[in-house]
């Protein structure tokens, strides 16, 4: 049974793999796309003697999570853009205290309450303003409903490492759709927290969590110690695919659904004879930029997709020190790229770049 | 081989169940398989959409633009889709619901008056599933004992007399001839 094949939405899949690996409290307030996650949980957390809330706001469900995960237990809430925006005080609290937990971004387009199609315009939002402060959270991008289910599971594993909150950056098409998903072993990878504010009977010091902080020499400290674990999460955890890059003249790059997109594209400019390859960031925070360095010296041009207006496309112009031309192809609002559109872009590229 | 499928029709027709059993056939055949719904205001009513991918590679997009084989179950979205099927396509098209006349003289176009089968046969709401049956006689892209396993598997068991109604269709649909 453990290794059976399954049909799940990627939403259902991946709140069944948090629940897997231990989430014992999952805090959410329904928005499409992702609702399915909040609906699995509200079925599944009562069987398994965890906590499912529906709280009154996307706000009070972020806040919920920081007391959950305060205890030390496991706690996710799952949101869609316009959700994340709400959330973002939240996030900025809990990684100022530096506490584990996991953020669902099952994203859609923008900005406003834009559509209720898939979008990724919330890149910037995931990986460079998350809330205010000066703060980074492990972003993961997942890329099928398989993976919506082995990230969550490490995500959750790294919240607790890294003492971060950690967010899975998914999107309308990846929620939504089924595919055949096996269940990972789970190994138990909860270590003590010792921080954590649990009851003790006067028996040692109160443990508090708090991100306040009034005397600035000790707020700067706080931020410096903070950064120097970053340093540690950028040498740790980059997750990277490339595919066919070795000897690559295009190198095309996309996360999440895109990159399915990608490769079909890839695929297809490979059969027409252009020498074709695809970088598929895992992590987009830290961005894996050693994979794009690694292929700038082969790689004659660079074509970033999106499903937005172009946002990661900067930190690619970053990993390849703008040594190549870096081009932007993307659509927005829930329209989604095809195979032929992106084929379309190579060709031209192959066509102005390589001469 | 990869097989790119559209079913589309009224909210209410079953028409996000006939691609997850599709689906199902194809995961049981050991195949990469994907299914997408349209999610929008359609599954309130109106039309609604959902594609599916069969394939023994790793499904790229999930989104069906050029199917290999269409499902219709009503005049607008034989309308909207008949255009889009690749050419020797497959459209299997309830002809119940759909009066428009062939469209397409370079894809196989087979129609099956689906509801009024289900209807005369006791069987409401099983013309989608009348629909796959037509579908696995005409082209062989899935199997009848797939498909009798993906009903099995999908039904749940406290409705146990869906699945002979399920297989019943099935078998209207295959046995069907214009």
């Amino acid at each position: 049974m453990a290794n059976e094949r399954m049909l799940m939405k990627g939403n259902e899949a991946l709140a069944e793999a948090a629940v897997r690996a231990g989430c014992k409290c999952y805090f959410g307030y329904p928005i499409t796309p992702q609702t399915e996650i909040a609906a699995y949980m509200s079925k599944r957390m009562p069987k398994c003697g965890g906590v499912f809330l529906q709280a009154e706001s996307e706000i009070a469900a972020i806040n919920m999570v920081y007391g959950a995960a305060a205890t030390g237990v496991r706690a996710m809430t799952s949101s869609s853009s316009p959700g994340i925006s709400l959330k973002s005080e939240g996030i900025s609290y809990a990684a100022g205290c530096d506490l584990p937990c996991v953020v669902v971004n099952v994203q859609r387009g923008g900005p406003g309450l834009g559509g209720i199609q898939p979008a990724q315009s919330d890149y910037y939002l995931a990986t460079k303003a998350g809330g205010h402060g000066d703060f980074y959270i492990p972003v993961y991008a997942p890329c099928s409903v398989q993976e919506m289910a082995d990230y969550a599971v490490k995500a959750f594993d790294m919240a607790d490492k890294f003492r971060t909150p950690v967010m899975i950056l998914s999107d309308g098409l990846l929620g939504q759709m089924m595919e055949p998903v096996v269940f990972p072993e789970i190994t138990d990878n909860e270590p003590e927290k010792d921080w954590a504010c649990t009851g003790h009977g006067n028996k040692r010091r109160h443990n508090i969590i708090n991100s306040l902080y009034l005397k600035p020499e000790e707020l700067e400290e706080s931020n410096r110690e903070r950064f120097k674990k970053y340093e540690i999460e950028k040498a740790e955890l980059p997750e990277v695919e490339t595919y066919l890059t070795e000897d690559a003249e295009i190198v095309v790059t996309g996360y999440g659904a895109s990159a399915r997109i990608v490769r079909s594209a890839v695929n297809a400019a490979r059969a027409e004879g252009i020498k074709a390859g695809m970088i598929r960031p895992i992590t987009l925070w830290p961005f894996p930029e050693k994979a794009y360095a690694e292929t700038v010296e082969t790689a004659k041009a660079y074509l970033v997709v999106e499903l937005s207006m172009g946002q990661m496309v900067d930190d690619v112009r970053l990993a390849t020190s703008c040594k190549r031309p870096v081009r932007f192809f993307g659509r927005t609002g829930g329209v989604i790229h095809t195979p032929a559109e992106i084929l379309a872009q190579i060709k031209l590229i192959a066509k102005e770049e390589l001469k | 081989m990869t097989s790119e499928i559209q079913l589309a029709g009224f909210g209410g027709q079953g028409i996000l169940f006939a691609g997850k059993v599709l689906a199902y056939c194809g995961m049981l055949a050991d195949r990469e398989v994907s299914w997408l719904p349209c999610y929008g205001p359609e599954m309130r009513g109106g039309t609604c959409n959902c594609s599916v991918c069969l394939s023994d590679e790793p499904i790229g997009s999930p989104v069906v633009n050029d199917p290999d084989l269409l499902i219709a179950m009503n005049e607008p979205s034989y309308t909207k889709f008949i255009g889009a099927v690749k050419a020797g396509g497959y459209a299997f098209i309830d002809s119940t619901l759909v009066d428009s006349a062939n469209a397409r003289d370079d894809i196989h176009e087979f129609r099956v008056p689906a509801t009024r089968l289900a209807d005369e046969n006791e069987l409401k709401g099983g013309a989608n599933i009348i629909l796959i049956g037509k579908l696995i006689k005409e082209t062989g892209v899935i199997s009848m004992d797939d498909i009798e396993a993906a009903i099995r598997k999908i039904v749940p068991a406290k409705k146990a007399q869906l699945i002979e109604n399920n297989l019943r269709a099935i078998k209207l649909g295959y046995d069907y001839t214009e």
